[in-house]
């Protein structure tokens, strides 16, 4: 007796129709990627840099205590003294293809050299692109140091 | 004997031993930076600490002498806070610069902090700073990390002999220094190993790499033929640094600074190819037309026209396998003494270091004959200074007079006053009469010689006549300067019969008579002689005989082969491959297995086991490994020639440089700047 009632009068349709029609006025979720894109919080774990002192001077050291911690063995460094004699990398590669994105490297740095920033965006064509070296960490990091520096004073009171 | 009570186990132990050695017998870790086994005791570091019952206060256990009835605790809370207090004034004034520093990841300090210090620092003042102090080519210092343990003090004293090094001022100025000198020792860069924070560190090793990166392999050294125990780290492809390691009746636990430093000499000047002599000039090529360029050549020769010499590093399964192969040619013109060492290998205690090398602790008197025990076997002749610091131990010297770091008495400068003791002439022969454990020590600077072979009759007529050699006693050495030697004389890698010595071969090939040789890393012979024959090189170095060479073959150094080696007091030991062979050069033996094959009969081993198994049919000696069985003394160097006056001369002119891989090593050369040539050159108006 009941669903011939149903059906006839289209309660399911119209139920359908009263939720399509809640949402229409509820405000949007749906982002416009890439012209828009969501927050994200200031201990995201995107893209790798290398920073620099304000001086210009590169701080990593050498200490190799992030190739030490690395879970996924995707950092390599090679170091020796430099000319002034102080402990610098001669290669510092992070195989983007095997990090996990753990954060353990930013974790393990002494100096805040090696940090985890908030660029997502570095999909490549090729797998050879996400073989980063020193070069291309360090010019990483000059191009984000405004956020990186934001992002780690934001963070600091948590540390 | 007394018996102590530690940690509530009551434990005897031997009289004279310290509190610390006793807690060390009983199990229980003390921690400590300044007390070292082998060195005086200086209870500086107070890190030591424990609690003795009856005491008012904590003792300094490396200090106190274990006494009957002590009650010793080693973990109460007053240890651990007296520990805790040391630890934090340690730090005070030790920067916290592990992050930039060579010794992290093997500090002891670091180490102890974590295990025994307080987890936070208290200290908020200024720290001090001590300025870097100049100390050689092989050692760096970072002197703000020094801790004052004064380990390298007594190092450089008790051991090494050299009076440079030593503490200036007082309190918190205190500081190490050398006065800007550098540290002239081969034992130097043991002061990195003593050192228990990152102060001292190896300059050729900086920033290079962190221990836990490493792969460590126990191997066996070869720069010498002391045969010292040494374990080696390699990172990837390369030899990163050689550190010794403990063989009390060796090397204890030090090495020599030629030993730690050539390994940047294994990656340069390698031979990692084949090369064929085409047109005068050396070019690349195959194994195969490497091979067939042996075969064209040696196929038509007789085996009386072929040689073969073996040089100083081999190890002892190349030399068999070589050996072999020429057996297969007919060729009985193969020598090991590349030198022209006058040495008698009828019978094994003829050329062995027979009082071994910890018995020199036993003797009272030693009579060294054109030896430079300093340069040619550094660590023997730092036996010789701690068996003389002991005392009672007379050292009398023939030959060049050089300073060995203790004193000694001047006979002479040759074979005229060797013969004087001969014959009870020199004061010197009652001193060994008198003597209950005399010794000689007869060096290649005495053998080398025309007339070696009289020489060697001498020092036998020395041993014999002066009871050198008792029931239980053998006072008799020979002192090499080849790694490779005893081995290559235990095998009978010597003249067969009718066959050539070094000088005859060298000889037949200027003559044409012999028209091949074979030199196994043989490179301190005069390869201007070989020009009319054809040279088969095979070895690790573009050295002198590779540049001779008409064929090169690409070996491995010690680092790239499992070995066996034999030391001057006849010790087997085992060498490990650390590294692959660069490119395409292979481990020795297999070489000369692919040659056979091609020429003549097939050698009668297929791997390492088998080929081992015929060292051990050779000569069971090579079954015996790690130990020093004592030989029969019996009768040897019976053919005397004339004895000519010329005074002795050292074998070794430049302790820095002796072989390949030393003499491609950039560190040696600083070294050879520094320590060899800088006492020569003055310094002139043109080089500042």
């Amino acid at each position: 007796m009941k669903n011939p009632v149903r059906s006839l009068l289209l309660t399911e349709l119209l139920s359908g129709m009263a939720l399509t029609l809640k949402y229409f006025f509820k405000p949007k979720v749906t982002l416009n990627y890439p012209y828009e894109k969501g927050p994200i919080s200031p201990r995201f774990r995107g893209e790798h840099a290398l920073r620099r002192y304000a001086n210009g001077e590169e701080r990593c050291i050498a200490c190799k205590l992030c190739e030490a911690i690395c879970p996924a063995q995707a950092i390599t460094i090679e170091s020796e003294p430099r000319d002034d004699g102080s402990r610098r990398t001669t290669r510092y590669d992070i195989d983007m293809t095997k990090c996990i994105y753990c954060g353990f490297c930013q974790e393990a740095c002494p100096v805040d050299a090696i940090v985890e920033g908030p660029n997502f965006e570095f999909a490549t064509e090729t797998r050879e692109e996400l073989f980063y070296d020193k070069e291309k960490l360090l010019s990483n990091g000059d191009r984000w140091e405004t956020e990186i520096a934001q992002n780690i004073a934001l963070d600091a009171p948590y540390r | 004997m007394p018996k102590l009570t530690i940690d509530g186990k009551e434990i005897e132990v031997a009289d004279g031993l310290t509190v610390l050695q006793a807690c060390e017998l009983a199990g229980a870790e003390v921690p400590r930076f300044c007390y070292h086994e082998r060195l005086s005791v200086a209870g500086n570091c107070r890190m030591c600490l424990v609690e003795m019952e009856r005491a008012p206060k904590p003792i300094a256990s490396c200090a106190m002498p274990a006494g009957e009835g002590m009650v010793i605790k080693t973990d109460s809370d007053v240890v651990k806070k007296a520990r805790k207090g040391v630890m934090e004034f340690l730090l005070i004034n030790h920067p916290l610069d592990c992050p930039i520093c060579d010794q992290g990841g093997e500090c002891d300090l670091q180490d102890q902090a974590m295990a025994f210090g307080l987890d936070h620092g208290r200290y908020k003042e200024t720290k001090r700073a001590a300025t870097e102090k100049y100390m050689g080519p092989l050692i760096k210092t970072i002197m703000t990390r020094c801790i004052q343990c004064t380990r390298c003090v007594r190092f450089s004293t008790e051991i090494a002999g050299i009076e440079e090094m030593g503490l200036l001022n007082r309190g918190g100025h205190v500081e190490i220094t050398t006065l800007e000198k550098a540290v002239n020792t081969e034992l130097s860069g043991n002061l990195v190993d003593v050192c228990p924070v990152g102060a001292l560190t190896s300059k050729p090793y900086a920033f290079n790499a962190r221990p836990w990166e490493l792969k460590k392999v126990n191997s066996v050294d070869v720069m010498d033929a002391v045969g010292s125990n040494i374990r080696v780290d390699v990172r990837g492809r390369e030899v990163l640094r050689i550190l010794p390691r403990i063989h009390e009746d060796v090397n204890e636990e030090w090495i020599s600074d030629k030993t730690r430093y050539i390994t940047d000499g294994l990656s340069k000047q390698r031979l990692d190819r084949p090369y064929v002599r085409v047109d005068g000039k050396l070019k690349a090529a195959t194994w195969d037309e490497a091979f067939s360029a042996i075969k064209e050549k040696l196929s038509p020769l007789k085996g009386n026209e072929i040689a073969a010499i073996t040089g100083n590093l081999n190890d002892a399964e190349s030399m068999l396998a070589l050996k072999d192969f020429m057996g297969n040619l007919g060729s009985s013109n193969i020598d090991c003494r590349q030198d022209g060492a006058k040495l008698d290998s009828s019978n094994r205690s003829a050329y062995l270091f027979n009082t071994s090398i910890a018995g020199i602790e036993d003797a009272d008197a030693v009579l060294l004959v054109g030896t430079n025990p300093r340069w040619e076997a550094a660590l023997i002749n730092a036996r010789l200074r701690k068996r003389f610091l002991e005392g009672g131990f007379k050292v009398g010297m023939i030959g060049e007079a050089v300073d060995l770091t203790y004193e000694y008495e001047y006979l002479g400068a040759g074979p005229d006053t060797l013969k004087e003791v001969a014959s009870g002439k020199n004061s010197f022969a009652k001193v060994l009469k008198e003597a209950k454990k005399p010794m000689i020590i007869v060096g290649m600077g005495a053998l080398t010689r025309k007339d070696g072979a009289a020489v060697l009759t001498q020092a036998k007529t020395i041993a014999d006549k002066f009871g050198l050699v008792q029931d239980d006693w053998n006072g008799f050495n020979i002192l090499h300067t080849a790694a490779s030697r005893v081995a290559a004389l235990d095998l009978g890698f010597v003249p067969g019969e009718g066959g050539l010595d070094v000088d005859g071969i060298l000889e037949g090939a200027e003559k044409g008579k012999v028209k091949a040789v074979y030199l196994l890393g043989a490179d301190e012979i005069d390869t201007s002689k070989l020009k009319s024959a054809f040279v088969i090189y095979q070895g690790h170095h573009g050295d002198a005989g590779a540049s001779a060479a008409d064929v090169i073959l690409p070996g491995a150094a010690y680092t790239e082969k499992n070995g066996t080696y034999v030391n001057t007091e006849g010790r087997v030991q085992l060498g490990r491959l650390a590294v692959f062979p660069p490119g395409e050069a292979r481990e020795d033996w297999t070489i000369l297995r692919a040659l056979s094959e091609q020429i003549g009969e097939a050698l009668p081993y297929d791997n390492i086991g088998q080929l081992r198994q015929r060292l051990i049919e050779v000569n069971p000696v090579f079954a015996a490994i790690d130990q020093v069985n004592s030989n029969v003394w019996g009768d040897f160097a019976k053919t005397a020639g004339d004895l000519s006056s010329d005074p002795f001369k050292v074998a070794i002119e430049n302790f820095y440089m002796t072989d390949p891989i030393s003499r491609s090593s950039e560190t040696m050369s600083a070294c050879t700047e520094q320590f060899v040539l800088g006492k020569e050159q003055g310094v002139t108006g043109t080089n500042g």
